[in-house]
């Protein structure tokens, strides 16, 4: 039977939030993820990003974004920081590895110039982390930088 | 960080809230970077990313205006990427309408907050800003506040300049504060190179297609190519730098590169050689078999995978005056081989515009023209980014413009053949 799993990253946003996991084991090309989504007012930001078969067609408002770090365009950060202006961000941002500038901008982009926007963002939660998590799981990430993966959770689809 | 005395004084409010609020934001990108100061840009201009009046961007045209309002402009002049719409690219009736009255319909206001905060001219729309007609070129070792992926990696690996991978609106707070966090490709220590790409190609390798397998194998991480300089030469001459502006857009927008070395070229790679690579540096091979797998594992996602190519874009980096020369006597000679005056399928060529002027200026510009192509200074990128652009057809030799649309990508020679041909 799985077990619960606890792993540790190092706090870039603090939050607590519980949602469910969705999982790119490749990069997160920001702007070809959520352009169609911000353009065209897709409220569930579903990723249009063809590249990403781990992502292509999910909805990524409202999850537990694990991903090892986001690539591409530089405009990934203003594009993070929109997706945070209009509700239709992650619940969060686990990376496995260092955060990248590109996130790291966006996220403080969003914490320092817009109000009642939460998007708690953990890095360095290292490999093992994104080899273990699955897109359904249910992950909850606590103030500390303490990310517990219930694996019982699931979610088939 | 330790701030000097005139940043914590801005930090303090003594500049206003929204200075203050700017010199924050660097200050948090910094430290989660380990950044223990910032310093001074030193570059004479700034690019930035963001070109375009998207009708979503709401949110930033509002902190722009936070900005303009306060006071809080750039203190140097910027270029910034290209505009989104050229009334002479090809669109129907219903493209137009969504272009202009749906998805751009900000963007002369846009434009307008761009002139506040200090746009060079009306001609610095080019994603390609370093090209000498454009005059954005900074010196090696000088610091920039820039965003644009492939300018960025330009700017870093052939002029030798200093920049981070910023991101739109960072760039920006950079050069309104007049600081950056020194941290990343800013440092020595961050410009190593903790790949050896080891390139054993029977031909010269396409630049685009070599520039993606990179950016896809080693993402952000700074690779030393060696073996290159056997096809390019020991000189930066406009035809090594137009090969690398296109060859660095691709590792950048297919992974995340900021900086490449190329063995016995590039600024830094001829100064300290080998030197410059980290002991636990990571080794990657590549021959034809490498690059012919990473082209056949490109998706396709036309709905028909033998639906008849609409439209063509060359050109995403622009393309350089010499660059423009080349395909006009490559496409002139493929046209006369095929029997044809103009090319059969609707073609853009995309440069900058002070290029555009230098070539429209030669004889050059009439020969193109003949040949049925179309030069715009628009962002294909931009321009491909909405539902009826991505239904259609579209090819082109750009690896940029593959990753971010529904384009089709070829290699330079099988787009000439498919122009001036028709088929392969």
């Amino acid at each position: 039977m799985a077990i619960l799993r606890i792993y540790h990253g190092r706090v870039i946003a603090p939050g607590e939030v519980t949602a469910e996991a969705l999982v790119s084991h490749g990069g997160l090309n920001t702007l070809a993820s959520f352009q169609k989504a911000l353009q065209f007012g897709d409220k569930k930001a579903t990723c249009g990003d063809q590249n990403n078969p781990d992502l292509y067609g999910r909805e990524m408002a409202g999850k537990a974004l694990c991903l090892p770090q986001t690539i591409g365009s530089t405009t990934g950060g203003l594009v993070l920081y929109c997706a945070c202006a209009m509700h239709r961000q992650p619940a969060c941002l686990l990376f496995s590895n260092p955060i990248d500038s590109l996130a790291a901008a966006g996220s403080v982009l969003a914490s320092v110039w817009l109000d009642n926007v939460k998007m708690p963002v953990i890095d360095c939660l290292g490999e093992e982390f994104l080899q273990y998590v699955q897109t359904g799981m249910e992950i909850a990430v606590k103030p500390d930088g303490k990310v517990e993966v219930r694996p019982g959770s699931v979610i088939i689809d | 960080m330790e701030l000097t005395k005139e940043q914590q004084a801005i930090l303090d409010g003594e500049k206003g809230e929204t200075m203050a609020k700017v010199l924050e934001t660097l200050i948090r990108y910094g430290e989660i970077f380990g950044a223990e100061k910032l310093v001074p840009v030193s570059s004479k201009y700034n690019h930035l990313v963001t070109s375009f009046g998207l009708k979503a961007l709401g949110p930033v045209y509002d902190l722009m205006d936070q900005l303009i309002r306060a006071g809080a402009v750039s203190g140097q002049k910027f270029s910034v990427d290209p505009r989104p719409l050229d009334p002479r690219v090809p669109a129907n009736l219903l493209q137009n309408l969504v272009f202009k009255k749906f998805m751009y319909s900000k963007q002369d206001f846009y434009e307008n907050q761009l002139r506040q905060l200090g746009l060079m001219n009306e001609d610095a729309f080019s994603c390609a800003c370093y090209l000498e007609e454009q005059g954005n070129r900074p010196a090696q070792g000088e610091i920039l506040s820039w965003a644009e992926s492939s300018a960025v990696v330009y700017a870093n690996s052939v002029l030798g300049a200093r920049c981070n991978r910023n991101s739109g609106i960072m760039d920006l707070m950079g050069s309104v504060a007049g600081y950056v966090p020194y941290f990343g490709l800013l440092t020595d220590e961050g410009r190593k190179a903790t790949w050896v790409i080891r390139v054993n190609t029977t031909q010269k390798p396409e630049a685009q297609l070599l520039g993606s397998a990179i950016g896809m194998k080693v993402m952000e991480d700074v690779p030393y190519v060696i073996g290159l300089d056997r096809w390019l030469g020991n000189e930066l001459d406009e035809a090594a730098c137009a090969y690398l502006k296109d060859f660095g857009a691709a590792t950048a927008s297919n992974g995340a590169v900021g900086l490449y070395h190329i063995d016995g070229l590039t600024p830094e790679a001829k100064e300290q050689g080998t030197a410059l690579i980290t002991p636990d540096a990571r080794e990657y091979i590549i021959d034809d078999a490498e690059l012919q797998r990473v082209k056949d594992n490109y998706p396709l996602v036309w709905k028909d995978p033998d639906a008849k190519p609409k439209l063509c874009f060359v050109g995403c980096p622009h393309l350089s005056l010499q660059q423009l020369k080349d395909w006009t006597d490559r496409l002139e000679e493929g046209l006369r081989a095929a029997g044809r005056k103009k090319v059969c399928v609707p073609t853009v060529f995309t440069t900058a515009p002070g290029v555009k002027k230098a070539f429209e200026a030669s004889d050059y510009g009439a020969r193109l023209a003949a040949a049925g192509v179309i030069l715009s200074c628009i962002c294909p990128l931009m321009y491909m980014n909405n539902p009826l652009c991505a239904k259609m057809p579209v090819i082109t030799c750009s690896n940029k413009l593959r990753t971010y649309t529904t384009a089709r990508y070829y290699t330079e020679a099988e787009i000439l053949t498919r122009i001036t041909k028709g088929a392969d």
